[in-house]
């Protein structure tokens, strides 16, 4: 039971940040139809980023708290100048281009962003410094963390935000209108590569504060964390159906709630010796180790691509996508 | 705005999609407070000339709007100066509720009351969008559709509205209350360019009229007189 409980917590964890990438990605491919494969190395950059302001600070004697701020409020500006140089640089001269050659760029975008941290924050693991004292409360015999709580309700804010903004707001109301038709929107006065631009920049901002997350939580942060992140978190928008906030927040937390309870029970579940057909040698072991594990937790980096395939075997469109809508 | 120059004038238009001309020199003007149409059969290249003149497809030739060349502007400028399309297929967002679509007509304007007594006035028109208000854009009727690309349209206080085919495939009911909408608007002093297939539709309400035929415009007369026209009456009238 707490086990479960536990697992629910780490779960909810994780999939807020990855509810909170996936939302970059889902934005992105919503107005413009392209997986942009560099933003986990948006989110790597702002944690990278973080990680430089706190550790320069950590010795100044300011208060802990401000220290981070302070880490965030660098680290998302920064990540909003590379969500738009992205979409100017790499992205913009290729928007009347095949489909194939905006997605190869994005690649090709993940690898620079990728070895431009190399070369700035070295291949060496970087640290979190641990300036924050992390209070661990318990509920029903599972602990939760301090850091834990805040990401979940600082996910969750930024997530009650975006959609104020994206449905509250003309602008929000703009880009999804070029989203359904940018032809159509351009004759109401929307100037897309405004609203093309402000959707990087956005989906930047939120890669920055789930970087600090992540580093944060992990309390590492390393070059090439940002592959993995953005693959799962894409995952999460592709469960959820990519194009559509919602599915992107519900793909997030789902997939986090997948892979943690999948990892919390997966030794239990592949244990031969609970299964009814412990027989000769097996039984033998059993009674001397107690346990046979097949696969241990070591596979949970598996469960988020697990999911992905069976979303696209059998529900390509995603949780709560639509039809594939007709374009213009 | 010079009041002896037309509202809109178009000299040697030509547009092609790739190397496959289909408007191939054609030149036509519409006058403030006229309503002209635009009558051909399917593939004449009417939708054609009005996305060249929305700056949605590359053109060559001469567009003047209000004394001012279209070359060379972005299509989302041109809203702003009174100028708006509503597009064949009606465009609207299916997506978005009526009132975001309505709210989208108005995208470009900054005066909040003034928007909010449009807003009021459009309703007054199509009582059938204020009913609808909260509903998405992509669960109405085809005519209920027209009717909020309309609105939304009249939302920008246009100068010169563009009309393509407003009356594609609805109801003849509803094709009704759509030129009824579209008389009382061109009646407020709203300058109408109407596109149509059904061309004793357009010609009842039009002062004038073009006739286009493969990318060429190969008649221009009052609407009376057009209607008149024995070759018009043959090709396009069904008589
Ligand atoms: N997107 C397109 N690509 C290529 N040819 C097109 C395209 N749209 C229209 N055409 C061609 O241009 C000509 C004029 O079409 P259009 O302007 O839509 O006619 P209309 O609106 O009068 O029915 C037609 O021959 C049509 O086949
Ligand atoms: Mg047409």
């Amino acid at each position: 039971m707490d086990i479960l409980i536990q697992q629910i917590i780490n779960g909810l964890t994780t999939g807020s940040v990855y509810a909170l990438v996936a939302l970059g990605y889902t934005m992105v491919y919503g107005v413009i139809q392209l997986i942009n494969f560099a933003h986990g190395e948006v989110v790597m950059v702002g944690a990278m980023v973080a990680i430089s302001v706190i550790g320069a600070l950590a010795g100044s004697g300011l208060p802990p708290a401000a220290i981070l701020l302070a880490g965030v409020a660098c680290a998302m500006p920064a990540c909003m100048c590379l969500g738009y140089l992205l979409e100017r640089v790499a992205y913009r001269p290729l928007r009347h281009a095949p489909r194939l050659a905006p997605l190869i760029t994005a690649i090709g975008m993940s690898i620079i962003l990728q070895h431009l941290a190399l070369l700035v924050w070295s291949r060496n693991p970087l640290a979190f410094p641990q300036i924050l004292e992390n209070p661990v409360f318990s509920i029903g015999g599972a602990a939760i963390s301090g850091v834990q709580m805040g990401i979940i309700l600082l996910s969750c804010a930024m997530m009650v935000g975006l959609t104020w903004f994206v449905y509250r707001t003309r602008f929000g109301v703009a880009i999804r209108a070029t989203a359904e038709n940018v032809h159509i929107a351009a004759l109401m006065g929307v100037d897309a590569n405004r609203v093309i631009a402000l959707t990087f920049v956005i989906a930047a901002a939120m890669a920055a504060v789930a970087g600090v997350m992540v580093g944060t939580y992990y309390g590492i942060a390393h070059y090439t964390m940002g592959f993995m992140l953005g693959l799962k978190a894409f995952s999460a928008a592709v469960l959820g159906g990519i194009g559509n906030l919602a599915g992107a927040m519900l793909g997030g937390i789902l997939l986090g709630l997948v892979e943690a309870l999948a990892t919390g029970y997966i030794g239990e579940v592949t244990d031969l010796c609970r299964w009814p057909i412990v027989s000769g040698w097996l039984a033998e072991r059993c009674a001397a180790d107690g346990h046979v594990v097949l696969m241990g937790s070591n596979y949970q980096e598996v469960f988020a691509f697990l999911v992905l395939i069976a979303v696209l075997v059998f529900r390509p469109s995603g949780l709560l996508g639509e039809r594939v809508a007709e374009r213009a | 705005m010079n009041a002896a120059r037309p509202l809109l004038e178009v000299r040697d238009l030509h547009v092609a999609y790739g190397g496959i001309a289909a408007v191939k020199g054609i030149g036509f003007e519409v006058a403030a407070g006229e309503m002209v149409c635009l009558i051909g059969a399917n593939g004449a290249g009417k939708t054609t000339t009005l996305k060249a003149l929305a700056r949605l497809l590359p053109a060559r030739g001469t567009m003047h709007y209000d004394g001012h060349s279209l070359l060379h502007r972005p299509p989302h400028a041109l809203i702003g100066e009174g100028m708006t399309l509503v597009p064949e297929g009606r465009g609207v967002f299916a997506r978005l509720t009526v009132a975001e679509n309505l709210g989208m007509g108005a995208y470009c304007r900054d005066d909040r009351g003034e928007i909010a007594a449009d807003l009021e006035r459009v309703y007054g028109l199509l009582p059938r969008l204020q009913e609808r208000a909260g509903q998405l854009a992509g669960t109405l009727s085809g005519g209920e559709q027209q009717m909020l690309a309309i609105g939304r349209a009249l939302m920008s206080r246009p100068r010169l509205l563009l009309l393509d085919e407003p009356s594609m495939g609805l109801a003849p009911i509803m094709v009704q209350k759509v030129f009824e909408v579209i008389q009382s608007v061109a009646a407020q002093g709203v300058t109408i360019l109407l596109v149509e297939q059904n061309a004793r539709l357009a010609l009842s309400v039009a002062a004038r009229g073009y006739v286009m035929d493969g990318g060429l415009i190969t008649l221009a007369d009052s609407a009376a007189a057009l209607l008149a026209n024995p070759k018009v009456r043959e090709a396009y009238l069904g008589e």
